[in-house]
């Protein structure tokens, strides 16, 4: 197990490396020069600006400079806000993405679980046949789209009643995060459903199931114990990146709750072309992504220890 | 081995969580706060964006010029009326050569300080500091040398400012400005704090802390990106005027439709529209204000000899086809917008009226017949047979990529020519502009200052943000003679040969001023709205019951 796990660890800090070194390359190719803004400055201010973030030196050597600030943590100062690090920029915004992320990835996996497990039961039934509907929504329309419809609902429904039901937008609270994060839970609960559902089918049919239904074990022990254990294990191995999916998805849920997560800055870094936060925050993100995946692979030796003997 | 067993959920679970949810979303969410209270003078907004950069010596987006103009505070500043009033200098005296300040004794920084010449000294070497590499360092290019330090072939301390003593300050000009007052009252020209500038160190205005306040108000909480909330400074010289006590942006976003709702929700008093929003904003029935913002836009021309939108020619016969009219109430979707006529937007004073007045721009009057004559005699001129297609460049907002397929439908139609538009985004735009990758260009310019120069050096043959290179000794000449002059007859007759060359030679295709649709809550009063410096200006709004 601990070499196992030693493996994987390792590989991932390979992958982030390339990651690291990819969207630095990336980067560096985007035409369009950082340090232009509307109004034109002299040759000498663009200097001054080059130096201060050592963009005057060839690119090889930035790239070293680059790696060896990131071994040591530090991404260096925005190229927007010329005051703030961006290493402050990830521990301000990243647990707002990360509080919205996982009370997102709740409403996902619980909705998920039980949809699924229920279409299951009702295959073909009018249940399955709803919710599959649902589902089929839930997968193809995009999240800003629920996203200006769960907002405009709430605006109608405080406007109708005469009441504050939920804050239509901010921060702060709770209650600010419902509907955002149903909102941003929404694609993965219908992803998780399916594969729930399909997963649940093929175990139904199993000898074990068999087994138990003949030994005269309650419907629900067989629905809980035997079903949904061994159903659940496809469930996990996707919620792993999907976990650092929807943290770090959520630009256009964050733009339009007008929440302040780190969403807003990934993408805005791009459009700007803001050297430093595109490479922190794409690191970061990519680091995430990387641990989710190595912790799924894991949680999964525990669930399921031939995966361990592999 | 982790042993989990499903067996230990009950059934019952899923539902008392819900039950147990909607109870905290009930209580937690008592009958919030609206958007104007006017027993505690209390007006919520929303931001468009996170200010990038409060550090009033190298601001220059307007979210935080606009916080900036609320929380400090200039020599001079703008009054309720909206007129050049005393700020920190009680009063001034301004020659060709020079101006001095005499500072109120009762001007204080937030921390108790008083403000003192000092603290301008230290700002204004600041900002044209080459390490400083501020943006907006040409804002005190009027000041001796300001120029040759920013360029870094002289030192700092040559720099014609001084302090005669704690609240005597005296500027030497490098020459005659007669809006050299207006500009004191821009945040780049704001003073900061030596002492504690220097113990911030490199996060000079990171945060609400690391800032000294001498203005009206004071940031008294901010959280990045998601609020800023600005209460009333009590040390300020002029409290007494004002009567907010709370200017609270509690929502920070980009989205126009979000920005909206909130404001049917009665959640913020304050919100601009656009093409999308306004129709909404319609059908709730609210009253639409307009509002013209200063800026015109325009299509520029590349002047550079190998491109062919150097000939005139062709340039007239594209100006000879346009209808301004038409493209503002076809194209732009919202109303507000001015037809374009000329560099100079309506607004900008002359001599006694509004310069427009006093000199009233050419009227073309769309003329096919003489268009296409036009384009025969640059065909003619450059030995071509036909045109090659335009490159027409463009930002990738929804609107100038609208804009530009009018252009390229409409000269297609009338004139035969074609256009490609190569749409960029925000950084790839400015690049291809700087190196002259483009024939025209979809271009807009707001004034920096309240005075006719702001516009009228764009086309200088010095002037960096001429992208097009447009070169004319003519011009350039007329420029020198505004600039070096402080008699507003002589600068406007030189401004109105600018506006004589601008179309005779059509530098530039005038399309419109821009101008913005808002709503605004009925209990908000003495809400200016302003074309340079800090817009919208709360500081002497009032909540009326």
């Amino acid at each position: 197990m601990l070499k196992y796990t030693f493996g994987r660890i390792l590989s991932g800090l390979v992958t982030i490396w390339f990651i690291a070194t990819a969207t630095f390359l990336a980067m560096h190719a985007v035409p369009g020069d950082p340090l232009m803004n509307e109004k034109a400055t002299t040759p000498e201010i663009r200097e001054n600006l080059a130096r201060k973030y050592g963009l005057d030196k060839p690119i090889a050597e930035q790239y070293v400079i680059y790696l060896g600030n990131m071994v040591q943590g530090d991404f260096g100062i925005s190229f927007t806000q010329q005051n703030r690090k961006v290493n402050d920029i990830i521990q301000d915004h990243f647990p707002v993405s990360a509080a919205l992320g996982i009370l997102a990835i709740t409403f996902a996996a619980l909705g998920g679980i039980l949809w699924g497990a229920l279409t299951a039961l009702y295959r073909n039934q009018l249940p399955d046949i709803i919710i599959m509907f649902l589902v089929i929504l839930g997968i193809s329309v995009p999240s800003f789209v629920f996203a200006a419809l769960g907002q405009l609902l709430l605006v109608n429904i405080n406007q109708w009643f005469n009441i504050s039901l939920l804050p239509v937008a901010g921060w702060g609270t709770f209650a600010h995060m419902i509907v955002p994060s149903l909102v941003l839970g929404l694609g993965t609960m219908a992803l998780l459903t399916r594969l729930m559902r399909s997963s649940m089918l093929e175990i139904v049919n199993e000898d074990f199931i068999r087994t138990a239904r003949a030994k005269g074990l309650s419907p629900s022990r067989i629905f809980f114990q035997h079903q949904l254990r061994n159903a659940i294990l496809p469930v996990v191995t996707v919620l792993g990146p999907q976990i650092a999916a929807i943290t770090t998805g959520g630009f256009v849920v964050e733009l339009v709750f007008a929440i302040p997560g780190l969403g807003r800055y990934f993408v805005q870094a791009v459009q700007q072309l803001d050297y430093t936060v595109i490479m922190g925050t794409t690191v970061f993100y990519g680091a995430f992504l990387v641990f989710m995946v190595i912790l799924v692979d894991i949680i999964y030796g525990f669930i399921d220890p031939r995966v361990r003997l592999k | 081995m982790l042993d989990f067993d499903f067996h230990d959920i009950e059934p019952m679970t899923m539902p008392k969580i819900l039950i147990l949810t909607l109870l905290i979303v009930t209580f937690a969410n008592p009958a919030m706060a609206q958007s104007v209270d006017a027993a505690a003078q209390t007006v919520k907004i929303a931001l468009a964006q996170e200010p990038p950069q409060l550090n009033n010596m190298t601001a220059t987006d307007q979210v935080s010029i606009f916080v900036l103009g609320h929380v400090m505070e200039g020599l001079t500043r703008y009054d309720r009326r909206g007129n050049l009033a005393p700020g920190v200098a009680e009063r001034w005296e301004l020659t060709e050569t020079s101006a001095t300040f005499w500072l109120r004794k009762d001007a204080k920084w937030s921390n108790g300080d008083p403000v003192t010449a000092h603290d301008f000294v230290f700002a204004w070497r600041n900002v044209v500091d080459p390490k400083t590499a501020s943006q907006y360092a040409f804002i005190l290019y009027p000041v001796e040398n300001a120029e040759a330090i920013n360029q870094g072939n002289k030192p700092l301390t040559d720099l014609g400012i001084e302090a005669i003593d704690d609240l005597t300050l005296k500027v030497t000009l490098e020459r005659p400005t007669g809006y050299f007052l207006k500009l004191t009252a821009f945040v780049t020209t704001f003073p900061v704090q030596e002492k504690f500038y220097r113990a911030t160190g490199s996060a000079y205005a990171a945060d609400s802390k690391d800032i000294l306040y001498n203005g009206a108000f004071r940031i008294s909480d901010w959280v990045h990106s998601a609020s800023l909330k600005m209460e009333k400074n009590p040390n300020y010289w002029n409290s007494e005027a004002i009567s907010l006590e709370v200017i609270d942006a509690e929502y920070i976003t980009a989205d126009t439709r979000a920005r909206l709702n909130l404001f049917i929700d009665d959640k913020i008093a304050y919100t601009q529209l656009d093409g999308e929003t306004y129709k909404d904003a319609l059908n709730n029935q609210f009253r639409i204000k307009k509002f013209v913002t200063g800026s015109v836009y325009f299509l520029e021309y590349n002047y550079r000899p190998e491109r062919i939108t150097h000939n005139k020619k062709l340039r007239q016969a594209i100006q000879a086809v346009f209808d301004a009219d038409e493209f503002v109430n076809k194209v732009l979707q919202t109303p507000g917008n001015l037809p374009g006529a000329s560099l100079f937007p309506s607004w900008i004073m002359g001599v006694n009226k509004p310069f427009r007045q006093e000199y009233p721009a050419a009227v073309t009057r769309p003329d096919l017949a003489k268009a296409k004559q036009l384009l025969r005699e640059a065909k003619a001129e450059l030995g071509l047979e036909a045109i090659p297609p335009l490159i027409l460049l463009v930002s990738d907002s929804p609107t100038a990529t609208k804009q530009a397929e009018y252009m390229q439908g409409m000269l297609k139609t009338k004139l035969d020519l074609d256009l490609k538009i190569d749409v960029q985004t925000f950084k790839q735009r400015l690049a291809k502009m700087t190196n002259g990758d483009f024939d025209i260009v979809g271009a807009g310019w707001g004034p920096d200052f309240d005075d006719i120069m702001t516009f009228g050096d764009l086309f200088a043959s010095w002037n960096l943000n001429n992208r097009g290179r447009y070169n004319n000794p003519e011009y350039d000449r007329l420029v020198r003679k505004a600039m070096n002059s402080n008699d507003p007859e002589v600068r406007m007759a030189a401004m109105a040969g600018l506006q004589t060359i601008v179309h005779e030679d059509a530098i530039i295709l005038p399309m419109y001023e821009q101008g913005v649709i808002y709503l605004q809550h009925p209990k908000i009063k003495g809400m200016r709205r302003t074309v340079v410096g800090s817009d919208p200006d709360f500081t002497y709004a009032r909540i009326v019951p």
